[in-house]
């Protein structure tokens, strides 16, 4: 049997989390520069706050009616925790130098997920996540589980909603305006500091979304999940050309299939027997990383533009 | 009458480093004021703070009949202030067309906004031709024309240049100058901050030296033109 469309469908299903995932890092990175390590964690809270919702609904409603709800609940925990940071922990350092709030944001990172690991139920292990109970679908000879149907269809909408909103919109203009030149577009009378909220705040949210396919994929989440998680999807931001979004979510994509195929066919490599199977596939993702980087360093989709004349 | 702005004993400091040192002057509607000065003088910090990029230590700014020292940046122009900075900073991935929406990011009147577009492109022809292009491809000059069209996008009571004729072939410098006088001529009310005194001056009604954070000197902009230690510091003459 030809497992390859299977690969590719694992591959894609992983890619696309990667990808909305990245969104995060490349928006905060496009307009104020800094790498939001945190923003892993703020990936596992919305999975927290999705698991919590679940756990409130009485017993017997299908999951196909709360998942809206446990979108809606992750959301707006992802969303309040990443505000909050940025007003509270980053906007003071906003004219420190670079190092200052990169080190609060790895600090904040390690104290949200301590803050779980304490205070959240249960959270010193993984929690079970709520699953679509079912066959699995075959999609081009690919079999696709239920839960993973959910990552296939939210990320092309998101990507498309906030493609549509950069580009269409008086807001997105701003933050289009506000990431190639923060004095200027304050100039044109645009508030960038609500502009900066509102990127913490999207790409929360998309990690939220994330979240929630994380927990229908892997059945449980835990307070760790976000380090490795953020960790590849930073990735998947750099490869993609980080302060893209389309590249964000293409790197995602990229690195997500990249991984899939070298565990599945590493092992096959002449030579190469005894790098394939899973325990190697972090591996291969940041080599991959390592050779786009020596290519094409602004990545992917990453421009050069001769800014300023 | 009072005037459209009003800035008295203003001073401004980097840290510990006071680059503007108390200075005062007004903008009658309708005039042309020119600040002119090196490298350093302080200038363009005046022109960064009167839109509110920079905090003053103190002094007051009235601009029409409103005090503007603790307005935001990005509230400064909803009052009618324009400012074209230094080093033309257009948004350069962008469209021309596209920047000029920007400069006018507050209104709501589409129709209007067309309008205006338009009339930038009457204003520099060049920029209707290439509208669809990225801002950042274009040559000094043409982006020199994009930051003034983008300011007065807004419809400002007062436009603020810096520098506007920096780095520009004396052709280009030329055209820029002549869209000056184009627009005073329309009843535009201009404050221009610029290292060519002798351009500036020639077209100002009203002209300030500054050297090292303060104004030095003040007239006239024939006044100024024909002063000797004008003429010896900044027109090059012995």
């Amino acid at each position: 049997m030809n497992e390859l469309p299977q690969q590719l469908a694992n591959g894609l299903i992983l890619g696309a989390m990667y990808g909305l995932i990245a969104i995060g890092y490349t928006m905060v990175y496009g307009i104020i520069q800094l790498i939001n390590f945190a923003h892993g964690e703020i990936f596992m809270i919305g999975g927290f706050g999705a698991l919590t919702v679940y756990l409130w609904m009485p017993a017997g409603v299908s999951l196909l009616a709360i998942i809206p709800l446990m979108i809606i609940g992750g959301v707006i925990c992802s969303v309040a925790v990443s505000t909050a940071a940025e007003r509270f922990a980053y906007r003071p350092l906003r004219n420190a130098p670079r190092l200052a709030p990169l080190i609060t944001a790895i600090g904040l990172s390690l104290a949200l997920q301590q803050a779980i690991w304490k205070w959240y139920p249960d959270a010193k292990k993984d929690r079970s996540f709520p699953q679509f109970k079912g066959e699995a679908i075959d999609i081009f000879g690919a079999h696709i589980q239920r839960g993973d149907l959910f990552v296939l269809i939210t990320a092309p909408i998101c990507m498309i909603a906030l493609g549509l909103f950069v580009s269409k919109t008086r807001s997105g203009r701003g933050m289009q305006a506000t990431s190639q030149d923060p004095d200027t577009a304050k100039l044109m009378g645009i508030n960038t500091d609500r502009i900066i909220v509102m990127a913490f705040a999207i790409g929360a949210a998309f990690a939220a979304v994330a979240a929630v396919a994380y927990g229908l994929k892997n059945g449980q989440i835990g307070f760790k999940m976000g380090f490795i998680m953020g960790l590849k999807a930073f990735t998947a931001a750099v490869l993609g050309g980080i302060g893209n979004i389309y590249g964000a979510m293409l790197g995602g994509v990229v690195l997500g299939i990249a991984e899939s195929l070298a565990t599945g066919y590493m092992s096959n490599v002449p030579g190469m027997e005894l790098f394939g199977g899973g325990a190697w596939k972090d591996v291969w993702a940041f080599v991959l990383l390592i050779i786009v980087l020596l290519l094409r360093p602004q990545g992917l989709l990453g421009e050069r533009v001769a800014d300023r004349a | 009458m009072t005037a459209l702005l009003e800035v008295e004993d203003l001073r401004v400091a980097y840290g510990k480093i006071e680059a503007v040192k108390g200075i005062s002057f007004t903008v009658e509607a309708g005039q042309v004021v020119t600040l002119i000065g090196t490298n350093g003088a302080g200038k363009t910090t005046t022109l960064r703070t009167l839109s509110g990029l920079l905090k003053p230590v103190s002094g007051r700014i009235v601009f029409d009949g409103k005090p503007l020292t603790d307005v935001p940046a990005h509230k400064v122009v909803s009052l009618g202030l324009a400012h074209s900075p230094e080093g033309r900073h257009i948004f350069p991935r962008l469209t021309i067309t596209e920047n000029l929406q920007l400069g006018a990011y507050l209104r709501n009147d589409k129709a209007g906004i067309e309008k205006d577009i338009q009339r930038a492109y009457d204003l520099f022809p060049i920029l209707g031709e290439r509208r669809k292009q990225a801002a950042g491809t274009l040559s000094g000059g043409e982006q020199q024309m994009l930051a003034m069209g983008r300011a007065l996008m807004c419809q400002p009571k007062l436009l603020m240049l810096d520098e506007p004729s920096m780095g520009l072939s004396p052709i280009m410098m030329q055209k820029i100058m002549e869209t000056i006088v184009e627009l005073k001529a329309q009843g535009t009310t201009i404050l221009l901050v610029e290292q060519n005194a002798q351009a500036a001056l020639s077209l100002a009604d009203h002209g300030h030296v500054m050297e090292v954070g303060k104004i030095v000197l003040s007239g006239t902009g024939a006044d100024l033109l024909h002063d000797e230690s004008v003429r010896k510091a900044y027109l090059g003459e012995d």
